[in-house]
């Protein structure tokens, strides 16, 4: 199963929760767990189209999901995602 | 040409010199180079005290407000002797102490789409150590627009990032980040609060990071991101790639001039917490201290995490905080009249909008927060 890493900002709708073991064979099936484990982060980070919103960064390993095949990139056993969040503080 | 050092800079920066990587000419390049470092907080401290240690012969620095005392947790670049003074005044008489060898240019204002361009003008490096998305997305864009680096670092909690945009080399700021989140989903460090030394650990790299590219040594860490967490001690590299969409950077650029930013972002520029407060839904703590006079059913709903109940709290409350809110309206009961609060009414505004839209009409924000009752109400309670 996947792994995914939840940002600080979002683990409070992660019940805590720092990473997270994910099951799907792309990033879209294993985001869609995601959010049934974790239904408050549904709209933090789909829109109204079930697309990621523009300001969720998706990684997997080192790699955008946007520079591979978006949500639809193939997911291994032992990948890890990463969302990397927008912060500001200074 | 490179400027001269003299006998006591030489003395002085011995150390540097003895490394064959900067050696005297490097140092020279430091003294011959300008950097403008926006925001003299938590990032600018560390930034503006080593850059100045260092030789970095002008250093620019932008900030409009005043040395607060939840400031000195981080901000070491000031003290509680500098209480009240501007920071740019503050932070410049603190590195002119240091290295009175350098020269510090002070801009006692606010960053903004006015000004942005004429202050970066001049220098050959910008650092982002601002602490708003609104500063964030204007100082990517100056620096885009100008065909300077970018070198950006950002903190929340126990959380940094850093990397630095040159978008003649590399992805920009927006290439990452395209769009800002909606507002109040990120809390500022006012309001979600920050590890003292974060912004040193981040700033620390800032810094190394900006004495690179002037010595044009080693790797920058253009196309990619630092991620760190204090609390783990990790690390990470994520790749980061210029987006051929970018509407600032990209073969097509949108933005060929500087825009709106607080329009663009939803939210101030400036760190006034006021501003993200909405009108019409506010009751004032004087204003809910007359009501709680003569309504015995008026119910207070404080949205804060539990720790922050141990600082300060209202008697009678009713304690959901703002993550719990969605999965436990059925708590509530929207016949009832109904104030929200948190600290400084950024997380209730947000609280009353999900109230609002789950049909509560009978609701109001408490306006500044449970900071403001602290302030204007009972002085018995703590400010934080």
């Amino acid at each position: 199963m996947a792994s995914l890493r939840i940002p600080t900002p979002l683990r409070v709708y992660a019940d805590g929760k720092t990473e997270v073991n994910v099951q799907g064979d792309t990033v879209s099936e294993a985001m869609d767990d995601l959010v049934v484990q974790y239904p408050a982060l549904q709209p933090h980070l789909f829109n109204g189209d079930d697309q990621l919103r523009p300001f969720v960064n998706l990684f997997l390993g080192e790699d955008n999901v946007r520079d591979l095949d978006g949500l639809t990139t193939p997911l291994n056993e032992d990948d890890r995602l990463l969302l990397i969040p927008s912060i500001a503080g200074g | 040409m490179l400027p001269d050092l003299s006998h006591s800079e030489i003395l002085r920066y011995s150390r540097h010199l003895l490394i064959p990587e900067v050696g005297l000419e490097g140092q020279q390049k430091l003294k011959a180079a300008s950097v403008l470092l926006i925001g003299t907080g938590g990032l600018g401290s560390p930034i503006s005290l080593y850059l100045a240690a260092a030789g970095v012969g002008r250093i620019g620095l932008v900030d409009y407000d005043v040395v607060d005392y939840s400031n000195l947790q981080r901000q070491v670049i000031h003290g509680t002797s500098s209480l009240d003074k501007l920071k740019v005044e503050s932070a410049r008489d603190r590195m002119l102490d240091i290295n009175p060898d350098i020269q510090v240019d002070v801009y006692n204002e606010p960053f903004t789409s006015d000004n942005a361009i004429e202050i970066s003008r001049d220098y050959d490096i910008l650092i982002d150590g601002t602490d708003n998305f609104p500063t964030r997305y204007l100082t990517n864009d100056v620096s885009v627009l100008l065909g300077k680096p970018n070198v950006y670092g950002s903190i929340f909690r126990f959380d940094g990032q850093v990397s630095v945009f040159d978008a003649r080399q590399g992805p920009c700021y927006r290439c990452l980040f395209p769009e800002p989140p909606p507002p109040g989903l990120v809390p500022s460090c006012a309001e979600g609060g920050v590890l003292g030394i974060l912004p040193g650990t981040i700033g620390t790299l800032q810094a190394t990071e900006a004495l690179k590219l002037i010595l044009d040594i080693g790797e920058p860490l253009i196309g990619r991101l630092l991620l760190y967490n204090a609390l783990e001690m990790s690390f990470e590299f994520v790749k980061l790639r210029k987006n051929p969409n970018c509407k600032v950077c990209g073969p097509d650029p949108e933005i060929t001039e500087l825009i709106d930013y607080e329009a663009f972002c939803g939210v101030p520029g400036y760190d006034h917490e006021e501003g993200a407060v909405s009108g019409e839904w506010d009751i004032t703590a004087v204003e809910l201290a007359e009501r709680l006079k003569t309504n015995n059913y008026l119910r207070l709903l404080d949205v804060r995490e539990p720790h922050e109940l141990q600082i300060s709290h209202l008697d009678g409350a009713t304690v959901i905080p703002l993550g719990q809110l969605a999965s436990r309206l059925s708590e509530l009961d929207s016949a009832e009249d109904m104030v929200v609060f948190c600290k400084e009414g950024t997380r209730s505004a947000r609280a009353l909008e999900l109230l609002a839209s789950a049909g509560f009409r009978k609701v109001k924000n408490l306006q500044g927060g449970i900071n403001a009752w602290a302030r204007e109400v009972d002085q018995s309670l703590p400010i934080y």
